[in-house]
């Protein structure tokens, strides 16, 4: 095996590229080497991905957007002055990622490109409609977030591309997001649900939401018809219970040690409703 | 295939190593560089037996390559104490007989070091939080926990008698 630490994104894609299915992505590693470990993997290259600034950098944009580099720490977002003001569903769920330890490594770029329908920050990026930008030999591109995970372990990356950053949209004053898990006990566990919510207030209605849904389904989840059921309403008892209900049957679970699919399908909705009433509080209304 | 060279801090000290690219920090710690005091216990990022800070930060040795160690600050649990005198942390997991076999002490220190420099004034929650990802075997966290609440509090004290005087 061969270890690299290129300083520029286009030295990364050409060595990544050049070494083809042989090459593995590290940034924080905890998954890597976990896989190594066990092996699963076997690397021929390993390309470290910390050295490029574009990875490591944490930038705020206009209006309360941010730009994150893939490789940013977990626990280094959560040092960020402002980040968590402003998204704190997106922060509380990266910051779920595995112990204290792990969060000193581990990234959200990492979550997501391990493709695990149970990943943590996931919903919540895909509730905050974060965008993720792609480079590779034939250029940079951006996808919406949701459209990254493939399956269990796969994703829609093509062969060469690294995931550079996510972009966190604009915000419009009013607005607020939130993130619940249901595990077996309080720390350290895998989701068997879990629900990221973004919503927009104004005047007590909701004029703007999104709905991410992990851990019941081959993939994320972005839960179209559950936002709908919200957007437009005062967060009513109707609207929650429609929300839920479109949760629930957007859910295609497994049955694992975790939870039954009946289990999953029905906290599916329940988390959404608790969830909706965190982002809501946050975004000033009830 | 050729060795690969890394030079790093190690509890305030230059060293250097020769390392395979596949092996962790972990591996390094308790190979070349015959620092044993961090422990292999799952080698899988769940136990903390390995716990060190990567520049000030708290990591698992086990999840970092060495060669990652290239021109960073490692801490280490030989680096705690001060020659023969204990860290505050170290005496009161004697004292309250905050551990049995040891394989976690050195993480559980460790980690909770790190926690009573970012937080001095930690609640027992936030402290099993914090913990979480030390696992121990035999006491069951509550003599550890009580440790970490009974040193923050000393040091806190300490502290405000030193700024009088």
């Amino acid at each position: 095996m061969r270890y690299l630490a290129p300083g520029t994104l286009d030295e990364a894609i050409k060595a990544f590229a050049a070494a083809g299915s042989a090459a593995r992505i590290l940034a924080g590693g905890t998954d890597l080497l976990v896989q190594m470990r066990s092996g699963a993997v076997k690397p021929g290259v390993i390309v470290d991905i910390k050295k490029i600034a574009e990875m490591t950098a944490i930038e705020e944009t206009a209006g309360g957007g941010f730009r994150i580099g893939a490789a940013v720490a977990g626990a280094v977002l959560g040092e960020h002055p402002r980040f968590g003001k402003v998204w704190p569903g997106v922060l509380e769920a990266v910051n779920l990622i595995g112990s204290t330890q792990v969060q000193g490594r581990a990234s959200a770029g990492g979550n997501l490109c391990n493709g695990s329908p149970a990943g943590d920050s996931v919903p919540a990026m895909v509730a905050a409609g974060a965008v993720v930008t792609l480079q590779g030999p034939n250029g940079r591109r951006e996808l919406p977030v949701e459209k990254v995970p493939a399956g269990p372990g796969r994703t829609n990356l093509l062969p060469g591309e690294i995931l550079v950053s996510f972009t966190l949209p604009q915000r419009p004053p009013g607005s607020s997001d939130a993130y619940l898990r249901m595990i077996p006990r309080t720390e350290m566990d895998i989701a068997v649900v879990g629900v990221g919510v973004s919503l927009t207030l104004k005047d007590g209605v909701c004029t703007a939401a999104r709905v991410g849904l992990g851990a019941v389904a081959p993939t994320v989840l972005l839960v179209e018809a559950a936002a709908k059921a919200l957007i437009g309403s005062k967060l009513d008892d109707a609207a929650l219970n429609a929300a839920a209900a479109a949760c629930s049957a957007a859910c295609r679970p497994i049955d694992d040690k975790r939870g039954t699919i009946a289990y999953r399908t029905k906290v599916a909705g329940v988390l959404l409703k608790r969830t909706v009433a965190i982002a809501a509080k946050r975004a000033g209304g009830k | 295939m050729a060795k690969l060279h890394v030079s790093t801090t190690i509890n305030g000290e230059p060293m250097e190593f020769l390392c395979e690219p596949s092996d962790t920090m972990l591996d390094a710690l308790r190979g070349p560089l015959a620092l044993t005091g961090s422990k292999e216990g799952c080698a899988s990022g769940d136990c903390g037996a390995c716990s060190i800070t990567l520049d000030d930060r708290l990591v698992c040795s086990c999840l970092m390559l060495a060669v990652e160690s290239e021109g960073r600050e490692i801490r280490t649990i030989e680096g705690m104490a001060h020659g023969d005198k204990l860290h505050p942390l170290q005496q009161k997991f004697l004292e309250v007989a905050a551990l049995q076999c040891g394989i976690c002490t050195p993480g559980m220190l460790v980690a909770s070091d790190a926690l009573l420099r970012q937080n001095p004034r930690p609640s027992e929650e936030e402290v099993r939080f914090w913990l979480a990802g030390n696992l121990c075997r035999c006491t069951g966290y509550d003599k550890i926990v009580r440790a970490v609440l009974e040193t923050a509090a000393e040091t806190r004290e300490q502290g405000t008698r030193e700024s009088r005087q």
